[in-house]
């Protein structure tokens, strides 16, 4: 056991700060993360996550918590990309060229006056790569509170985004206001990649988000097992990836441990792959696709 | 305008839609009865997506009325199923076929139900109804065309509509799933009193269930049994040009002329070729 946990792993005040936001934050990510597959928008999560970079540059920059920048550069993408319909392809040619190009242009001026100005060269290491070690102890209210935000919509809305992405055709024309529930759901998916952003960086958010999801939804065939699937993978990625960041500060080169967001993203890329080894159950599938008429004798 | 109170069960009044200068139905009349089985019949573009998508309030009138049981209906609901055109549901789609089924009692509600066994029986004789109990717990990206069609039959049906819409549903069928998904819902729509109103391109393998057929073309419609809408004076009509109704071996062609062909007729009957 003390190989795995280092001595202090247990009395360490960051560690259950990491441990305890990190399964919050891993929760929300992977049940948000489960729709977010399902409705094809892994791009907007991406997208949004590049925003939500320039937002917490900015937040450093002018001296406030960089969670606020996350949250509010993704909140207000997300409104702007349910307006310009950034779901259509021409407008993600048109948002991928020049939006997200100017989003992290400026990401890259903010980080360079923020660390000008205050010295601090860890800034900028923390707003990409994350910081889950180093949690403002202040911010942890509004944390909590934004994922269990983020997973009430998702939940109120459960239903009604699996009708529309089976067709949202037929979601509206049983009187489902789907313009309604995709800026709803764009929006609780900008919390959850602001919540990721915090503690793996916003550069890599979308690895918590889009990495358990989808391994999940090759491993379970409903929903609900889906869902409960990725969050368990999202925890366990986190959890292991605090662990291993922690014995890393006993690794080589010595007394400075290795990042966090490095072990989660790998640990959560390694799962994803190894539901490759798995042999998928698939069903006796050549006569099926005859569909015979076993119910019924002809009209 | 209100229209004295009929036996039908919907009723489309003038319906014309027109979309960016371009007119794609005109001056669209019909009606359904409860329990009538209704072919839409015609080319791809004729408008016939049109015309489901106002029946179903997707898509506005420019003028016209539609009327489900005499009235506006008032909201969209589940009082009509839907079977759209094709689905790409991909095979990750963590939907199992009884999930899809399921979805089609409340999927438009919101928060969360729990699970019942009411439903779960429900669900089940949906599907034996439809004859897709056999992948009930197969995910419904992984089935084929006709599998899922069935499906979606379920879905829809599973509400009790009382009108059930099928856009193109034997589309890139092979022959056998063809016959079964028509043979299902003739024998549905007779058990269940639903009315079917379902649009294809091709009307043969609709000829023995048909009870009346609304042909498409060019955005205008023609009403009636088949016998009276399929000939070609009728249908030449309706597409603005010559059009030949040809029957052979109990199918029904409905072949256009070449440009020009009426002058080649005529001359051909002025010299004793043509009868």
């Amino acid at each position: 056991m003390r190989y795995i946990f280092e001595p202090g792993f247990f009395a360490s005040g960051p560690v259950h700060v990491a441990l305890a936001v990190g399964a919050v934050v891993a929760i929300t990510s992977a049940v948000v993360g489960v729709f977010t597959v399902i409705r094809g928008q892994s791009f907007a999560g991406h997208s949004l996550a590049d925003i939500a970079t320039t937002g917490g540059s900015g937040a450093f920059l002018v001296g406030i918590n960089q969670f606020w920048g996350f949250l509010a550069f993704g909140a207000g993408a997300a409104a702007f990309m349910e307006m310009i319909g950034v779901q259509r392809r021409r407008g993600r040619d048109v948002a991928t060229g020049v939006v997200l190009g100017a989003a992290l242009g400026l990401a890259a001026l903010f980080l360079y006056l923020g660390t000008q100005s205050s010295s601090t060269t860890g800034a900028s290491f923390t707003i990409l790569f994350g910081s889950i070690f180093v949690i403002t102890t202040s911010t942890i209210p509004a944390l909590i509170a934004s994922a269990l935000l983020a997973l009430a919509t998702v939940v109120v809305l459960a239903r009604v985004l699996l009708l529309s992405s089976l067709s949202s055709d037929i979601a509206a024309a049983r009187g489902v206001p789907v313009r309604a529930v995709g800026a709803a759901f764009l929006m609780a998916l900008a919390v959850s990649v602001a919540l990721s952003a915090v503690i793996i960086g916003a550069v890599l958010s979308t690895a918590l988000l889009i990495g358990p999801a989808a391994t999940a939804l090759r491993l379970a065939r409903s929903p609900i097992k889906a869902v409960v699937t990725a969050a368990v993978l999202g925890v366990l990625a986190v959890w292991i990836g605090i662990v291993l960041a922690y014995d890393s500060y006993y690794w080589p080169p010595a007394g400075r441990g290795w990042p966090v967001s490095f072990f989660v993203v790998t640990l959560v890329v390694a799962g994803y792959l190894l539901t490759f080894l798995r042999r998928r159950p698939r069903r006796s599938a050549p006569h099926d696709s005859h569909d015979p008429e076993h119910a019924c004798s002809p009209a | 305008m209100t229209l004295p109170p009929t036996g039908d069960l919907l009723r489309l009044e003038d319906v014309s839609v027109r979309l960016g200068g371009r007119e794609i139905l005109t001056d669209v009349s019909l009606r359904i009865r409860p329990g009538e089985f209704t072919g839409l019949i015609g080319p791809n573009g004729a408008g016939k997506t049109t015309l489901l998508r106002v029946i179903l309030g997707l898509q506005p009138v420019t003028t016209g009325e539609v009327l489900l049981d005499g009235a506006p209906r008032p909201h969209r609901d589940s009082s009509i199923g839907y079977v759209p055109q094709k689905l790409a549901i991909e095979p990750d789609m963590p939907l199992r076929v009884r999930d899809v089924v399921s979805l089609g009692l409340d999927g438009q509600k919101f928060g969360l139900r729990l699970p019942s066994r009411a439903r779960r029986e429900l669900v089940s004789d949906m599907l034996t109804a439809v004859g897709a109990q056999r992948y009930a717990d197969a995910r419904v990206g992984e089935l084929s065309g006709g599998e899922q069609q069935r499906v979606m039959i379920a879905h829809a049906l599973i509400s009790r509509p009382k009108l059930l819409l099928l856009d193109e549903p034997l589309a890139n069928l092979d022959i056998s799933s063809e016959q079964g998904i028509v043979s299902v819902l003739a024998r549905l729509a007779r058990a269940e009193d639903v009315a079917v109103l379902l649009s294809a391109h091709d009307m043969n393998p609709l000829m023995p269930v048909m009870d009346r057929i609304v042909y498409v073309a060019a955005g205008r419609v023609a009403v009636g049994d088949a016998d009276e809408v399929v000939q070609p004076e009728v249908l030449s009509r309706l597409y603005g040009r010559h059009v030949d109704v040809i029957r052979v071996h109990g199918r029904i062609l409905v072949v256009a002329a070449p440009e020009g062909v009426e002058e080649v007729e005529a001359a051909a009957e002025d010299v004793g070729i043509a009868g």
